[in-house]
Formats: C-alpha cells, structure tokens, sequence
C-alpha cells in the first residue's frame, strides 16, 4: 500500500489536506478557523482534480502548430472543473465571512459556542 | 380567587416555574412568609405550645431545604467545570478519531486509484478526445481549456458568472450601510467612517508613488490575460481577478473619493447587468443555432489570430467585467460597508 502510495503522491497529499481541513472545521470554535478549514479542503479538492488530469509527458492543452492528436495533450476537463470550484469557493467564502461580520457585530466574539449560548439567551 | 390564586402557587408546575425564573432564594422566601403568615399569635399554652412545633418543623424543614441546596449547587460546579472539560475532550477524542478514518479510508481508495501521469486513465476517455481532437476546428480557440468551457460548456460559465454575481448581492445585503431617507449619515457609517481613517492608509506617498506606476500596468496586464484568453492560458477569471486587484490598489492609495469619481453602486449594476444579460443572450442565439442545425453566422476566424475564436472572445470580456466588478465590491464592503 505505502509503495502505491508513493506513487499516487499528489493524490495522497490531496486527500490528507482534506482530513485536515475536516478536522479544523471540527475542532475549532472560532469561526474564521472554520472557514480557512473550508478553505483548505477545496483546495485540497483542486489539487485532486488536477492531479487526476495529468498525463506524463504531454503538454498543457494549447494547441502549438496545428497538432490535435490526443498523444500531445492532457485531459483538459479537470482545468475546467477546478475553475468552476474556485468560483464557487470565493463566493461561498465571501458569503460566510460577511455573516461572521455580521455576528462578530451583534454578539462581539467569535467563538460559535458563546454565540450559540447568546442567541439562546436571547430567545428565552 | 385569592384562594385558586394561592393553590396555583403552590402547585409543583408553579414552583419549578418560580425556581428556574428566581432560583432557590425567592421559593425559600415564599414558605417562610408562608409560615409566618399562618402562624397567629398564640393565646393560650396549647397554642404556644403548636406554634413551637411549627417552629421547629419550619427550621428542620430549612435546614433540609440548606442541604439541597448545597447538593445541587455540587453537582451544578461539577458540570460546569470538571464534566464541562469531559464532554469537551471527548469531543476532541471523537473528532480526531472521525478525522483519521476519513484520511485512511480516502488512502485506502487512492490506493486503487489509477496511477499519477497514466495515459490509461478512465478520465482520458472519449469526452477529452473530442475536445483534443475536434476543438480547434469546431471552436477556432487555440485554448483548449477556454474553448471548452466558453463553447462546449459555456451554460455551466454561466452559472458561474451568476453565482458570483449573487453573493456579491448577499453580500451586499449584509453588509451595506444605508443612509438614512433624508441623506443622513446613520451612526454605524460614522463609526465604520472613523474606523477607516483610523485602521487604514491615508495619503501614503509611498503607497500613491507605486500605485501611480502599477495600477496602469496591472490594468493593461489584466485586459492582455482576458483578450489573450482563447490564445493563451487566462480568460475571463483570471483576467478580471488582476484588473480588481488594481482596483483595489487604486482604492487603498487614493481613498473612496477618488476612486468613487469612476466606481460607483451604478457602475456595478450596470457594468453586471450587461455583461450577464450579453453572455445569456450570446449563448441563447448559439444553442438556438446549434440545436435546430443553422448557421450561426458567427465567423471563426484564422486559429492563432486575435479575433478568432468566434463568440469566446466577447464572452471572456463579459465574464471579466463580472469578476472585476464583484471582487471590487466585495473589498469595498468588507473594508468599509460601501462604496
């Protein structure tokens, strides 16, 4: 197992990135903490995706001279597929930390705990 | 009715109501009032003698109600501190625990993933031969990367572009410090006013000397990435990501006021409602074309030219208006609630 492993390197940083940032989303309480977890498990996602459209010794998908056999060129999906994550991640993390602004403004911390016993207070 | 009034206080409903609102004190009080209510000055010695069993029953009945309370007040202190900490560790034990099962089990499944850099890949399959093979023919876009996403799969840009648009609206919505109706400024813009001039740079003159350098550079830079973008790596992301970086630059140099003269809530609106309404449109007439077999009447180009590539050109120009615009309000509300 280590042997294929070693060999799928990029991937097994991928998905040990991804338990990390699982693990940050988990265990921390502040929120900002939590949203550079989130962070990280995407980036762990893009690395992922990229990974898995390498091919050895080809060349980035633009076409030089007219050449358009598949021999010359990786898989270009997973180019595509990364950049739509990216978008995504910047607008959910914009969203998010505009909410933690806005909870940071109402209750003065950012501890999820504290902010969860606040908002129970003030409902009763 | 004082007396249903009476009866209903002392119903056990009521007292745990009392003693969650008040806690111990206050229902300690109502029976000692109680007692001392009821208890009538005795006349003779068989009510004297009553009243001093009712004294010694009410001051037993005290010191019991003491324990109790003291008993309570323990196991109260052990959850708040020593069981506090307990639960808490064993959350942490329990996460780490969920944490590196989910590593393994992922290890374990790349493991039997195919390996790094293997042409046999399954995700090398007939989809990204076509796209090698027939891009350029069917797309005029050297880049293949942008031809995909701009041509063949320019519905899912789209999405893209609208949801970038929408959380720059939620944002928004969060964030913006409205005046109030008759043009004055609310308390929190004051306080968000003084806040920049106290948190943030004001007439730098190094920062204004390498933003009068860099801004233009940084803008031509960002218009080459978006024009280059069916050429060379870049488009419409990438591109409009540097040219609000110089925005920004600008922003933090020179201040709201000036870069409010050209940048305004007006100018976002605009500049997305356009460029969104222009993408949406461009494709519609590009699937109507192409799903009913018409031409489409829009000229490829030679491959390699700077206007080729058909429609991707003016559709990475809208995506970067979208982009540069959105990151730019996106700081300007962070930073300050407005523009």
């Amino acid at each position: 197992m280590w042997q294929l492993l070693y060999e799928n390197l990029e991937q097994t940083v991928a998905v040990i990135l991804f338990g990390i940032g699982f693990s940050i989303l988990l265990l921390q309480r502040n929120l900002i903490r939590k949203i550079i977890g989130l962070n990280i498990m995407d980036t762990a996602v893009y690395l992922f995706l990229a990974s898995m459209g390498y091919i050895s010794g080809r060349k980035a998908p633009i076409v030089v001279d007219g050449v358009t056999q598949t021999t010359a060129y990786i898989n270009p999906i997973p180019a595509g597929l990364v950049l739509t994550g990216i978008v995504v991640s910047v607008s959910f993390t914009g969203i998010m930390l505009a909410l933690t602004i806005r909870l940071y403004r109402r209750y003065h911390t950012l501890d999820i705990d504290v902010i969860a016993m606040l908002a129970r207070g003030e409902d009763a | 009715m004082s007396k249903r009034r009476s009866d209903w206080e002392s119903r056990p409903q009521a007292r745990f109501r009392k003693w969650y609102k008040e806690g111990f004190l206050a229902l300690d009080n109502e029976i000692i009032d109680h007692l001392t209510r009821t208890t009538e000055l005795p006349e003779n010695i068989e009510d004297r003698l009553i009243a001093q069993q009712e004294e010694m029953t009410s001051r037993q009945h005290e010191r019991t109600l003491a324990l109790e309370r003291l008993d309570q007040y323990n196991m109260l202190a052990w959850a708040r501190t020593r069981g506090r900490k307990a639960i808490s560790r064993l959350y942490v034990i329990l996460a780490l625990a969920l944490g590196a099962m989910m590593i393994f089990f992922l290890l374990e499944t790349v493991a039997l993933m195919p390996r790094f850099g293997d042409p046999a890949t399954p995700g090398a399959n007939i989809v990204s031969e076509r796209y090698i093979t027939k891009g350029l023919e069917e797309t005029g876009a050297t880049n293949i990367v942008a031809g995909m996403i701009l041509d063949y799969r320019a519905f899912d840009t789209l999405g893209e572009s609208t949801v970038l648009f929408i959380a720059a609206s939620a944002v928004l919505i969060l964030l913006r410090i409205d005046r109030n109706k008759d043009g004055s400024p609310v308390q929190e813009l004051i306080a968000a006013e003084s806040d920049d001039r106290h948190y943030e740079p004001r007439n730098d003159r190094i920062l204004q000397g390498s933003a009068m350098i860099l801004t233009p550079i940084i803008f031509l830079y960002g218009i080459y990435i978006i024009l280059n973008g069916h050429l060379s790596p870049g488009g419409g992301f990438s591109g409009g990501a540097i040219i609000s970086a110089g925005l920004i630059l600008y922003l933090d140099a020179f201040g709201f006021d000036k870069a409010g003269r050209f940048f305004t809530y007006k100018t976002f609106t605009w500049v997305s409602f356009f460029s969104l309404s222009f993408y949406a449109l461009a494709k519609a007439y590009s699937f109507y074309c192409g799903a009913n077999n018409l031409p489409s009447g829009i000229p490829l180009g030679t491959p390699g030219a700077i206007l080729s590539g058909g429609l991707i050109m003016p559709l990475n120009i809208a995506v970067g208006m979208v982009v540069a615009c959105t990151m730019y309000i996106f700081y300007a509300l962070f930073r300050k609630g407005g523009l």
